[in-house]
């Protein structure tokens, strides 16, 4: 009997029960169905697939030949995936803090209430509107020794002078987080300077009245106030980092030799240029370990502290 | 009005396979530079004279690119009439997968057994007995292309093989002038060092390592020397700031470097530049040293539909692309060689007859790509794009080429 009463109050909240909480917002739960359904196949089901085909030896075909950790193996006894780590390494350590510390810079910059701000945040925000394939294009110009910065230099008078990482394997990493810097500040800037509006102007005041330094104000009072700001700022980076890959497909191809190769475009190849899917799902497999590695301890601090607080 | 016209429309078209032999074909190549282009359009032809009809699908950029397009697209159910790839061990898992048309009738009722030279071309279109593509053409990487008017800027006489052309290196550099163009890419440097094994190792060694794996040959004497003269070779090509092969073939043919080691599809650019073989330029097979030629090249398979009349087409035009006329008009126009013996190539230039002859003698090994996977070639060209653009030493990168030849399969 019961079976039968519930689904009939649910269709028509009776003015005497009350509704069944499963069936409040009917209409909102169901319109959210296609996107709960996108968000386990696609995601989490995409992912558990991954991971489990990355224990197989498929080839061009994912087949269930089971091989243990043999591809693991492989991946991290190549010399191109390790210094694919290494140079998302260094990119994601340079990145991450000089992005942060130019975008806050620039934000406070312009925070002083300068004259033309509008055409200032306009110049540092307008590189975001590029995609990395442009960026990487535009650098790849701009460093080249024959047409770009050190041809420029050198027609300016200073023969000696000598930029060209590019084409040095020890430098080209710092060549692309150069493009990186530019294309990814302005954006930072834009958030910064969003947070830094919205502190209250009584905090300065109170500031000028104990006399402390306009920097000092910055650094000691407005930036620990800022830090949902900065997290935002931090996530958006963070992810830039780790999908890094048209901009070294633009600027280098991974050149010269593998010396500015990436974990994305390790992943890529192996998957599509060389059929050996188990070692492409191997790589994407580590670098979403990676991830988690990082964001777990993170969640921790920034969740598990929020309660405790 | 328009409703009856619809109507009508699909009753044609239901009535049309049952009355005329006219089938769509949709071809899939990457042919899309203006030899190649016009190599295409006579093919294109050849079919649609023929009474069916050929649907161009070129796919702009390199095999690189369009071939995970061409898999993919036959793996997700949108199969295409017919498509290029290049013979070898790239196609393999689809025949495996059932995904393929067995053309095995078509070649015995032929004789394709009989016509096809070299053999080892059918030979890798056949995977258990049964025959999966039909070849088309032979490019061979193993040449050399050297700008006479270089040497003659320098003042010394053309080499003739690999020792002459190490020897003449300094005084092209003292005339300022690039010894041997190479593009950075691994494939080209992959493909340069594979020729030197031929020219300097020679084939028995390159066989052992390539076809049958053997890893204590690639670790042995033999292969040392070979490296010792890829650490040569990439200081002859230190001042070649180039990354496609075209614009390091350009170097060559404006005499801004000496040499570049290429597959005969570099011909093409010397044609478009209007240089002619003998006097502009020179081209030694196998390096001057080993006149072999490997026989890679591009084939066509046919992708399995239910539709038997699509199925008949196809057919059709495996068996057209076999044939002579069309053989001679598209091998001239793309400047590769034709995979059958018995056709008549004489307007072809000085370096295609220097192919042919080579061919005809048997001087002929298969190709990498016949013999190693995809993963084994990105591998090794991983390994080539690291110790050409480095200061990796011989031993070191021999090691590492032996052990990858080690895990192959």
């Amino acid at each position: 009997m019961s079976a039968t009463t519930e689904p009939s109050a649910a269709r028509d909240p009776a003015p005497d029960g009350k509704p069944n909480p499963l069936f409040r917002n009917l209409s909102a739960k169901f319109a959210s169905i296609p996107m709960i359904i996108t968000a386990l196949v696609v995601f989490v089901g995409g992912t558990i697939w991954t991971i489990v085909y990355s224990f197989t030896n498929s080839k061009l075909l994912p087949r269930t030949n089971f091989v243990g950790f043999d591809q693991y193996e492989r991946l991290w006894s190549t010399r191109r995936w390790m210094v694919s780590i290494e140079n998302l390494a260094i990119y994601g350590i340079c990145s991450l803090i000089l992005t942060l510390v130019i975008g806050f810079t620039l934000a406070a910059l312009l925070d002083r209430k300068i004259r033309f701000e509008n055409t200032f945040r306009t110049i540092f925000l307008y590189p975001f509107a590029l995609s990395f394939i442009v960026t990487g294009l535009t650098w790849q110009w701009i460093l080249n020794p024959d047409f770009g910065l050190q041809n420029v230099v050198r027609n300016w008078g200073w023969e000696s002078f000598t930029f060209n990482p590019l084409n040095d394997p020890d430098t080209v990493i710092y060549g692309i987080l150069i493009a990186g810097i530019w294309q990814g500040s302005g954006l930072i800037m834009c958030i910064m300077l969003a947070g830094l509006r919205g502190i209250d102007e009584d905090i300065w005041k109170a500031a000028r009245v104990d006399g402390i330094g306009t920097v000092k104000t910055y650094l000691r009072i407005i930036l620990p106030m800022m830090r949902p700001v900065i997290i935002t700022s931090l996530v958006l980076i963070a992810s830039g980092i780790i999908k890094l890959y048209d901009l070294v497909v633009a600027q280098t191809n991974g050149g010269p030799g593998i010396a500015s190769e990436v974990p994305a475009k390790y992943v890529i190849n192996y998957m599509f240029r060389a059929q050996n899917l188990g070692q492409g799902f191997a790589a994407s497999t580590m670098m979403l370990l990676s991830v988690i590695i990082i964001l777990i301890p993170w969640a921790y601090l920034e969740f598990g502290g929020r309660k405790r607080g | 009005m328009y409703l009856k016209r619809i109507l009508t429309a699909l009753a044609v078209s239901a009535a049309l396979p049952a009355a005329s032999h006219a089938t769509e074909l949709e071809v899939t190549h990457w042919w899309t530079s203006g030899g190649e282009a016009a190599a295409v359009a006579e093919l294109a032809k050849a079919f649609d004279a023929s009474g069916d009809k050929w649907v161009d699908g070129a796919i702009a950029g390199s095999g690189g690119t369009a071939r995970p397009i061409i898999i993919s697209r036959i793996l997700g159910g949108d199969p295409m009439g017919a498509t290029q790839l290049n013979h070898g061990r790239q196609a393999e898992e689809l025949i495996e997968a059932g995904l393929l048309l067995d053309l095995t009738d078509v070649a015995e009722k032929e004789g394709w057994k009989d016509i096809v030279n070299p053999p080892s071309l059918l030979e890798s279109c056949t995977l258990d007995g049964r025959i999966y593509c039909a070849p088309i053409n032979i490019h061979s990487w193993q040449w050399i292309w050297l700008s006479n008017a270089a040497y003659e800027k320098a003042g010394v006489p053309v080499p003739t093989n690999w020792e002459e052309f190490t020897a003449a290196a300094p005084k092209l550099e003292e005339a300022g002038i690039v010894p041997l163009a190479m593009g950075k890419q691994g494939w080209q440097q992959n493909g340069a060092f594979g020729v030197m094994v031929v020219a300097i190792a020679g084939v028995d060694a390159w066989k052992k390592v390539n076809v049958e794996k053997d890893a204590e040959v690639a670790r042995g004497p033999e292969y040392a020397k070979v490296f010792e003269a890829a650490v040569n070779a990439r200081e002859f090509a230190k001042d070649s700031n180039v990354q496609d092969w075209n614009q390091a073939t350009n170097m060559v043919i404006t005499g801004k470097a000496g040499g570049q080691i290429m597959g005969d599809w570099a011909q093409g650019e010397f044609q478009v530049a209007g240089q002619v073989a003998g006097e502009d330029y020179t081209c030694l097979p196998g390096l001057g040293d080993n006149e072999i030629l490997d026989t890679a090249g591009d084939a066509f398979y046919f992708p399995k539909v239910d539709d038997p009349e699509t199925t008949e087409a196809q057919k059709r035009l495996a068996s057209l692309i076999i044939s002579k006329d069309v053989q001679v008009a598209f091998n001239l126009k793309k400047g590769s060689l034709p995979i059958r013996g018995d056709v008549d190539l004489s307007s072809a230039n000085d370096c295609m007859q220097k192919g042919l002859k080579i061919l005809a003698d048997g001087g002929i090994m298969p190709s990498g790509d016949q013999n190693l996977t995809p993963d084994t070639q990105t591998q090794i060209e991983d390994l080539m794009a690291e110790f050409w653009s480095g200061d990796m030493s011989a031993e070191d990168a021999q090691s590492r080429y032996a052990d990858i030849i080690e895990r192959a399969e």
